[in-house]
């Protein structure tokens, strides 16, 4: 058993210290121009909060959810905020920087040259753009909680769901970048990132759009990101978020498994 | 370490990319503090074969065993012995001189304070200490091909592979990585180095294979190829005529063997100063003459019918 068991154990153990070292790389590559960058990514979900959320929200009044709560527009609009600049920021990671360091910057073509493979280089990286997301989603949590759109609990219970959320668009992103030829597709996936952002129930309730649409919508990523967060921080009822974390963990398994397959084929020339 | 089994050993090895075969079942056998080349022009496959060597190109045909395992298998095990310099610099831009080698250790899983001495070392060895805390791009070419050999010496290798070492360099940074590559083959490192200069060759490897088209046309010692494959001495030969040719026939019966370029006639003989003489006794004038030791350049010449580099 011991025999049967170990060397599994000594290859997981030395996968993640692999993979670890490539988060590592990109701590040492931390510069102060980067913080700046950091900076944005939390700002621009906040203003859509302030100006959005707070400013046509007293345009428009409190919103009774399908759960029957009623709730400020500013509170229903806040956890969708936060899902997506968890996918803002698990995005711009692994999309436009990955892709730089392995197409333009030739730095994978070093790493496969050492024990790490593939698969650790994009689960090293996947943890690296998850330290950046959980970054924003926690100062975003404080700032729900400053201005009493969420209590300090149900803060604490949505801060793992949307490391989660992060995590999952990472994967999928990576799997995206590695489909990329150059920097212009990039543009597609900017605009399906807008309007997933515009439509995901972030800014209306997905329940008034005609049935067909509210259907196409209920299925994308970000709407059970969406979901998920606003059952945790602001609603009351029901169980139905537990169905929107299976739904992240299946998109996070598809989208790392066809990352690192797809950079073993990119890499291994 | 040294068990008698070959550290390298391939054994009809092939490597396609879609229709074109890059590398045409070779056989190569490289032992433990052997210094070995690959030889040949660019597009020879010279390159294919050392990222399959270095477990990082799956081969498409044939066997090949690094250190006694399988690269394909055991990739981790067989890399973490290695050191590779490819040949084209892929130093990391966003981190300094010194965080590339410490970078590059974290990889292999060495200890920081183990990897933060080692790059003081190494550092030291190829010369790039004063440039420890610079960013990599503004350094020299050579100096950031003596980085990525201090790069790929940070696990300190059984096998360091180097992928043309001091191609695109000046004389004077070619000859500071010869001169660091020969004390690390001193130290009994192994190196599998290619090139397509002949005297790199020369300098540096015990043993050498010639490489044309995918495949090898030769085997040997630089000193065991120039003495089958050529005469001890070369007599180069430029007229002013515009066709060298027309005066070819006339020296044929001279040295064992003529070979006619665009620009210079090459007579391979025993004795150059004699065959000068002979060549001013058939009335001949020159405008250039030159005698010297044949190299491998004529070696390959030879094989190939072709220049290594044009």
């Amino acid at each position: 058993m011991v025999t049967l068991v170990l060397p599994r154990l000594v290859d997981v153990s030395a996968a993640s210290r692999r993979s670890a070292s490539v988060t590592e790389r990109n701590v040492a590559a931390l510069r102060s121009v980067y913080w700046l960058l950091l900076v944005s990514g939390f700002v621009e979900p906040l203003l859509y909060l302030l100006s959005i959320g707070v400013g046509v929200g007293a345009l428009i009044g409190d919103l009774t959810l399908p759960s029957g709560a009623v709730v400020t527009y500013a509170a229903f609009v806040a956890p969708a905020m936060l899902a997506s600049s968890a996918m803002t920021g698990a995005l711009a990671e692994t999309t436009f920087n990955f892709f730089g360091k392995m197409k333009y910057m030739k730095l994978y073509d070093g790493v496969i040259a050492t024990p790490v493979q593939p698969f650790e280089i994009a689960l090293g990286e996947l943890a690296w753009a998850m330290l950046r997301g959980s970054a924003y989603s926690a100062a975003f949590l404080v700032v729900m909680v400053v201005m009493d759109l969420t209590t300090p609990v149900r803060a604490l219970a949505a801060f793992p769901a949307a490391v989660l959320v992060g995590f999952a668009f990472g994967a999928v992103g990576m799997a995206i970048s590695t489909f990329m030829r150059s920097w212009q597709d990039f543009d597609l996936m900017s605009s399906a990132q807008f309007v997933l952002f515009l439509f995901s129930g972030t800014f209306v309730p997905a329940e008034a759009y005609p049935a067909v649409l509210r259907w196409l919508v209920e299925v994308t990523p970000l709407y059970r990101a969406v979901h998920l967060i606003r059952a945790l921080t602001v609603d009351t009822g029901g169980w139905s978020w537990t169905l929107d974390v299976l739904y992240l963990l299946a998109v996070l398994t598809a989208g790392l498994l066809i990352a690192s397959r797809r950079m073993g084929r990119l890499l291994y020339k | 370490m040294n068990t008698g089994r070959p550290l390298i050993q391939a054994r009809g090895l092939v490597k396609r990319f879609g229709d074109f075969t890059a590398v045409d079942g070779i056989d190569v056998e490289v032992s433990a503090g052997e210094a070995f080349g690959f030889l040949g022009p660019n597009g020879a496959g010279k390159s294919s074969t050392m990222r399959m060597v270095g477990c990082t190109s799956p081969p498409s045909g044939g066997k090949l065993r690094i250190l006694g395992m399988d690269p394909v298998r055991d990739g981790p095990a067989i890399r973490a012995r290695l050191g590779v310099c490819p040949q084209l610099d892929n130093l990391d831009p966003e981190l300094t001189v010194r965080e590339n080698l410490t970078t590059y250790a974290r990889y292999f899983g060495i200890p920081r304070r183990v990897a933060r001495a080692r790059a003081t070392e190494l550092l030291d060895f190829v010369q790039l200490s004063d440039r420890a805390d610079s960013k990599v791009e503004p350094l020299s070419g050579g100096m950031k091909r003596r980085l990525t050999i201090a790069r790929a010496l940070v696990n300190e290798p059984d096998i360091v592979l180097l992928d043309e070492p001091t191609t695109g360099l000046d004389p004077q940074a070619r000859h500071l990585v010869w001169e660091r590559l020969f004390r690390l083959k001193q130290q009994g490192v192994t190196l599998v180095l290619t090139t397509h200069y002949m005297d790199e060759a020369e300098q540096l490897c015990d043993r050498l294979v010639v490489m044309d088209g995918g495949r090898i046309v030769a085997e040997g010692s630089p000193r065991a190829l120039i003495e089958r494959h050529a005469t001890r001495e070369v007599v180069e030969l430029r007229f002013a005529a515009e066709s060298q040719e027309a005066f070819a026939g006339k020296l044929d019966a001279l040295g064992e063997r003529v070979e006619v370029l665009p620009d210079r006639i090459l007579v391979y003989v025993p004795d150059g100063d004699a065959t000068v003489a002979e060549v001013a006794a058939l009335g001949l004038h020159p405008t250039n003459v030159l005698v010297r030791r044949s190299s491998l350049e004529d070696v390959f010449l030879h094989l190939t019918g072709r220049t290594l580099v044009d």
